[in-house]
């Protein structure tokens, strides 16, 4: 083993993660007061709106790849549930580590699992996101039972998959929509261009959309670092599924608008205005004028582009669901603290070195020794050739 | 029988005893300094404000249906039947949803603590289960704020807004907004002036998520036999393709045959 090369992402990651463990100091030994910028005005700030919101927004590939594979048998798709698994499953633990930097009082964050109050969406959502990062778990662990020789376990997970995939979905389904759901009791606070009773829905279906985005965007990234990727006529088909889930948005949310009449205040120059015309510019008109285009939909590069640009536009909208929309009401504007970019930047880049160092040593990639994350087939001679036996 | 405040803004002097009657109650500090902040925060549960010479008193609404004990995820918010809304710290994890949520954003926090609390007036809960009047309503030498039964309280509202309708605004704060609140108002200047959100739904908020919530079991059953039966029919349609296929090179191609 020779020794670790110093690369400038390593440079940077190094970084980010000395601040981020100043903002963990400057958190947990002064409290939140002092690690952020948040007030009685303004109680949720980057910490619920980028690392929970998104966080979990962005690990969406998961349900979406699982049922296209597992459910619908398009079995075109199998090489990639392996890296898509994974990403959801790190996103989520990502999400609960950032929980315990939000909560005032995050060592008691398991009263939720004793203390019930079911008319809560918010106790909706921490139960759904418990159990779906346990049926991750499950569904990533034959990776690790492969590495480690483990048939007997191999065995017994390949015939509760099924089950399992299907619960994944319907937890995802839930918890997905309730982050929307979570802002339905606010009409008087939401800005109007974001508050609407189908909160739920946009948040189901964008989600849908940054899961096959995101499922681009990682194959593309370790193409470049690891030089280990997806097919092209796969990424093909992601980014046609991508062109027509992102229409069916774009046309439910211009109804919304309509039928609220909230698209007058398009009319005005307001700084909700300008953030919400950044948003769909980002998550919609670019990518969906692109992709119409046959040239980019049928190149890994147009791709790659459109994938990054769905995920900034939906970033975007759940930032304006939790900061932006919520400002006016508020009377504050709010910034966050250094602090609090330094621990969701070290967030972000713990996800991506564990990805990284994933697709490294375990076999996640086709290339890297192929299968499925949840093998129909028990025991390492999940024959990798048959990956695309079905036409 | 439920109880409540009746704060009546046409009979405040702005004397401030009621915030003073609530600092010795809650334990707060009060001097100088924090009777003149007009503010509700973590150490000041009740303010009482002036514009010109017009007067209003805030503090947590109680509401008859409330926001903040229906988004709690681990029910450390309650509504009490006596009328109280009250805060158990106990089983408090911190997630501030109460606060956000709140529409009268009347939950505070200690921000500066490293094991925070939620803040706020619980219309004095214990005294009330004692058959007491809260502690503002001890302390108000006027009657500007009077405690009693809700139900008595509103018909006395009426009563004086009937018997001098040039006084007051024809509008009972709290008797119908989310759905009624355990602390009523009066007032001769609208109470957006000072602060109080206007056009709030007479709907208790709750009743927002609760229609979307009701549909979880819905979400559930329903979505494990159609996503059940998908997989049933999609992976037969895959056993048949394999048998239809080859027979010859059978081992490679059951791997679609599901135990």
């Amino acid at each position: 083993m020779s020794l670790p090369r110093i690369t400038f992402w390593k440079v940077v990651l190094g970084a980010i993660l000395i601040a981020g463990l100043c903002a963990t100091v400057l958190r947990f030994g002064r409290g939140l007061g002092a690690a952020t910028h948040l007030s009685d005005a303004f109680p949720w700030g980057l910490w619920i709106g980028f690392d929970v919101l998104c966080g979990v927004m962005l690990a969406a590939g998961g349900f979406t790849l699982t049922a296209t594979v597992y459910i619908f048998h398009l079995e075109n798709f199998r090489p990639i549930i392996r890296p898509t698994v994974l990403t959801a499953f790190m996103g989520y633990v990502l999400v609960i580590v950032a929980l315990f930097y939000d909560l005032g009082r995050g060592w008691f964050l398991w009263h939720a699992l004793i203390m019930w109050n079911p008319r809560s969406v918010l106790f909706e959502v921490a139960w759904c996101v418990m159990l779906y990062t346990t049926v991750l778990a499950l569904e990533f662990a034959p990776i690790l039972f492969e590495r480690l020789r483990l048939e007997k376990l191999l065995k017994i997970q390949h015939a509760i998959a099924i089950p399992l995939v299907i619960l994944g979905v319907l937890l995802s389904t839930l918890h997905q929509s309730s982050l929307g759901s979570l802002y339905l009791i606010m009409p008087n606070k939401l800005h109007p261009l974001w508050y609407t009773p189908w909160l739920p829905l946009f948040f189901f279906l964008s989600a849908i959309c940054v899961g096959l985005a995101m499922t681009i965007f990682e194959s593309s990234m370790s193409a470049k670092h690891f030089g280990k990727q997806l097919e092209l006529p796969l990424l093909r088909s992601l980014g046609r599924v991508l062109l027509v889930a992102l229409l069916l948005y774009a046309v439910m949310r211009f109804l919304d608008l309509y039928h609220r009449g909230a698209l007058r205040l398009l009319a005005m120059r307001t700084y909700e205005t300008n953030m919400f015309l950044l948003e769909v510019t980002l998550a919609l008109i670019l990518p969906i004028a692109l992709l119409l285009f046959p040239r980019v939909r049928e190149s890994a590069g147009g791709l790659y582009l459109c994938a990054v640009l769905v995920i900034l536009g939906f970033i975007t909208n759940r930032l304006n669901v939790a900061i932006t929309g919520m400002e006016a009401s508020a009377g504050v504007h709010y910034f966050p603290k250094w602090s609090e970019i330094a621990v969701t930047a070290s967030i972000v880049g713990i996800g991506f070195a564990t990805f990284g160092l994933a697709v490294k040593y375990l076999p996640i990639f086709p290339a890297a020794g192929e299968g499925s994350a949840i093998p129909l087939r028990a025991g390492p001679q999940a024959a990798p050739e048959l990956s695309h036996a079905r036409p | 029988m439920s109880k409540a405040i009746l704060y009546d803004a046409t009979m405040c002097i702005h004397c401030k005893l009621c915030e003073q009657g609530c600092a010795q109650r809650n334990g707060l500090p009060y001097d100088d300094a924090i009777a003149a902040e007009e503010q509700r925060s973590e150490h000041k549960f009740t303010a009482v404000m002036a514009k010109g010479d017009k007067y209003m008193r805030r503090l947590c609404m109680n509401c008859v249906d409330p926001t903040c004990a229906s988004v709690c995820p681990v029910g450390a918010m309650q509504k009490t039947a006596e009328g109280p809304v009250t805060y158990d710290v106990s089983r408090c994890i911190g997630c501030r949803y109460c606060m956000v949520a709140c529409p009268f954003s009347v939950p505070k926090y200690e921000w500066d603590k490293t094991n925070p609390r939620v803040r706020k007036c619980d219309m004095c809960a214990d005294r009330v289960r004692a058959g007491q009047q809260t502690a503002c309503a001890d302390a108000c030498p006027t009657g500007a704020t009077k405690f009693g039964d809700r139900d008595a309280l509103i018909a006395e509202a009426k009563d004086r807004i009937a018997k001098n309708p040039g006084q007051y605004l024809n509008h009972i704060y709290g008797l119908e907004e989310v759905g009624g609140t355990s602390v009523l108002l009066l007032s001769s200047v609208p109470f957006e002036t000072f602060g109080y959100p206007s056009g709030l739904s007479t709907e208790p908020m709750p009743s927002l998520t609760h229609r979307v919530l009701a549909h979880v079991p819905d979400v559930l059953a329903l979505g494990s036999l159609l996503l059940g039966g998908i997989w049933w029919i999609t992976n037969r349609r895959s056993e048949v393709a394999v048998a239809e296929a080859e027979p010859s090179d059978s081992l490679s191609r059951t791997k679609n045959h599901e135990g």
